[in-house]
């Protein structure tokens, strides 16, 4: 390696606007935020006093809180169960070769290119939850099919709403699921299925022993990120239901209390949100980076 | 040169035959044709019921098709399926060329950003450039709402007025992570011998980058354009927090024409989230090859 200023100076200045601007906007509005959440700013009045992490305790001891977090991790439980589900199956059934596989591939992938706010405005009409006679939306369907029992008040349920909530969610990510597994079928060797069936395995053992163990770096690629995009679930709420207390999760809570001025809550909340992301996608960057070295 | 996804058919390979294999064949078409039908139901719902007038919207024929021309009005003179899309045009249109002003200018300049950072990263090494890259990449993956209360807070401090403007800045910063992943990834795939004769000329950093590897980057860029306007116009949560009804972009003048709507005027609604939706899903029709290797690469692996 090259060594001296004159070498590794021009690059580093380079990234330097980069470094500086996310220093700022990314960390050194984590730790302002982590300051305020510190404080009792509550209203416009600027903080008086440091509180130390009295705004947590007294935030996770909340209900309202307790509820919101409830309800995230119904959504977040039906929409990763959802799209892995579905995701898994269309690639599995697509990667054997299909005709006109980029048709349905388009088709399945599309509802992606679409803001969660424009999904928002046909699924609100979906999930409508009058039945019987006023029914519209799915529970329409059910009716004129004779399904009546399915009918259901989708989110309006106090305790499974949430997975309602999760059904449009999984509508618009299934297909980049698909395409992350079907990225893992294509890249798995044909020869080691080849070499698999020569040795006279089964079409259950190949994938048990095969093509399962391949695809294992996608799945969890996967996972980490609906997870992460389930954690931080907001539009698609504020869309469906505006952010009330039924539908309310961490991040609508947020901003109810940013929009009533209580900086210290809204921080606090902030915090936690962090905290849930960061323990999902720490652990996975570091275990991207190492396989990346292991690579190189 | 090109923007390969990973998810491309391969070569095909032979496939067993028997009366069997024909009917598990069939039976998978039929799947697939089902969940074609159950993925497409909700655009359905959206043209029908946009082109409905809102005296015909009622629960009974509500998945019904029009029973009229769109426009015809069910009492003379009264409003027709046209009137909901002339509804939305009217509540949305200023917003959608503000979205434009928005979404284009954010795209190119973190492009750029990203390429540079992308090229430095990858290319023209320094040490510790590892660190530098987690450093970047970290800012891809906090919940915005991690930064939202001090950034409002700030926004407010210094006085930026609640506009396209304030928005545009924000999108250019927090898209720099994910361009900077795109073009490292993509600077690292390509063979660069030119890159390494020009370094070996003694050509500087600049001039190298300028002349031999900008005009190498056009895929990279059609990725990371097209990634960063999706998501700058698709935004809702920035959007939200940090401008307003009158100045904002598309995303909340969509989303006060839908909630204000009663269930009569479901069809104005339908109209707007498909108006709003256009301009994402022409660049995903006309480029989607592009659009989807810039989701691949949002799972990191290079």
């Amino acid at each position: 390696m090259r060594k001296g200023i004159k070498n590794w100076g021009p690059p580093l200045l380079l990234v330097s606007p980069t470094i500086v601007i996310l220093g700022i906007f990314v960390y050194g509005l984590i730790a302002a935020n982590i300051s305020v959440s510190m404080s009792d700013r509550h209203s416009l009045q600027p903080a008086q006093n440091f509180v130390g992490i009295e705004n947590y305790i007294a935030l996770l001891t909340e209900d309202r809180f307790l509820h919101s977090l409830y309800n995230l991790g119904i959504f977040t439980l039906f929409f990763i169960a959802g799209t892995m589900f579905f995701g898994f199956l269309w690639a599995w059934m697509l990667d054997k070769g299909v005709n006109s596989e980029g048709v349905f591939r388009s088709v399945y992938l599309f509802p992606m290119a679409i803001s969660f706010v424009a999904s928002g405005v046909v699924w609100r009409w979906l999930l409508n939850s009058a039945e019987g006679d006023r029914a519209s939306g799915l529970n329409r369907i059910f009716e004129n099919l004779g399904l009546g029992f399915l009918q259901n008040p989708w989110w309006s349920d106090p305790t499974w709403g949430m997975a309602a909530i999760a059904l449009p969610a999984i509508w618009q990510l299934s297909g980049y699921v698909m395409a992350l597994f079907l990225s893992g079928f294509r890249g798995i060797p044909e020869e080691l299925r080849e070499a698999a069936r020569m040795d006279g395995a089964s079409e259950w053992k190949l994938y048990r022993h095969v093509v399962f163990p391949q695809l294992s770096p996608v799945a969890l690629s996967a996972l980490i990120i609906v997870g992460h995009m389930s954690l931080k679930v907001f539009d698609l709420i504020m869309a469906i239901t505006k952010a009330i207390y039924q539908t309310e999760v961490p991040a609508t809570y947020l901003w109810i209390a940013l929009t009533a001025n209580d900086y210290a809550k809204s921080a606090t909340i902030a915090t936690i949100l962090l905290l849930l992301v960061a323990v999902l996608i720490v652990p996975y960057l570091i275990y991207t980076a190492r396989a990346e070295k292991a690579h190189r | 040169m090109t923007i390969t996804t990973g998810i491309e058919k391969k070569a095909p390979t032979a496939s067993g035959r028997g009366a069997r294999i024909r009917l598990s064949r069939t039976a998978k078409y039929v799947l697939l044709v089902l969940f074609l039908v159950v993925v497409l139901m909700p655009v359905y719902v959206l043209i029908v019921t946009s082109l409905k007038p809102p005296q015909d919207v009622n629960p009974a024929s509500s998945w019904g098709l029009p029973v009229r021309w769109p426009w015809e009005s069910v009492a003379p003179g009264g409003p027709t399926g046209f009137d909901n899309w002339a509804i939305a045009w009217e509540a949305l249109s200023p917003a959608i060329g503000r979205t434009f002003m928005l979404a284009i200018p954010a795209a190119l300049v973190s492009s750029f950003l990203g390429a540079m950072n992308g090229f430095v990263l990858s290319r023209w090494r320094f040490p510790r450039a590892d660190w530098v890259f987690t450093f970047i990449l970290f800012g891809m993956f906090i919940p915005y709402q991690a930064i939202m209360t001090p950034l409002v807070q700030m926004k407010t401090s210094l006085g930026l007025p609640s506009d396209i403007g304030t928005l545009t800045l924000v999108h250019i910063i927090y898209g720099l992570p994910i361009c900077t992943l795109i073009f490292r990834n993509y600077y690292v795939g390509i063979p660069m011998e030119l890159m390494e004769a020009s370094r070996v000329d003694g050509a500087g950093m600049l001039r190298t980058f300028r002349s031999v590897v900008l005009p190498l980057s056009l895929p990279g860029f059609v990725v990371t354009i097209i990634w960063q306007f999706t998501s700058a116009w698709n935004d809702f949560l920035f959007a939200l927090f940090l401008s307003n009804q009158r100045q904002g972009p598309v995303s909340l003048a969509l989303n006060n024409l839908a909630q204000g709507a009663q269930l009569a005027n479901y069809g104005a609604a339908m109209a707007g989230a498909l108006l709003a939706s256009l301009p994402t899903l022409v660049v995903y029709i006309v480029l989607g090859k592009y659009f989807i290797g810039g989701l691949m690469s949002g799972s990191v692996k290079s």
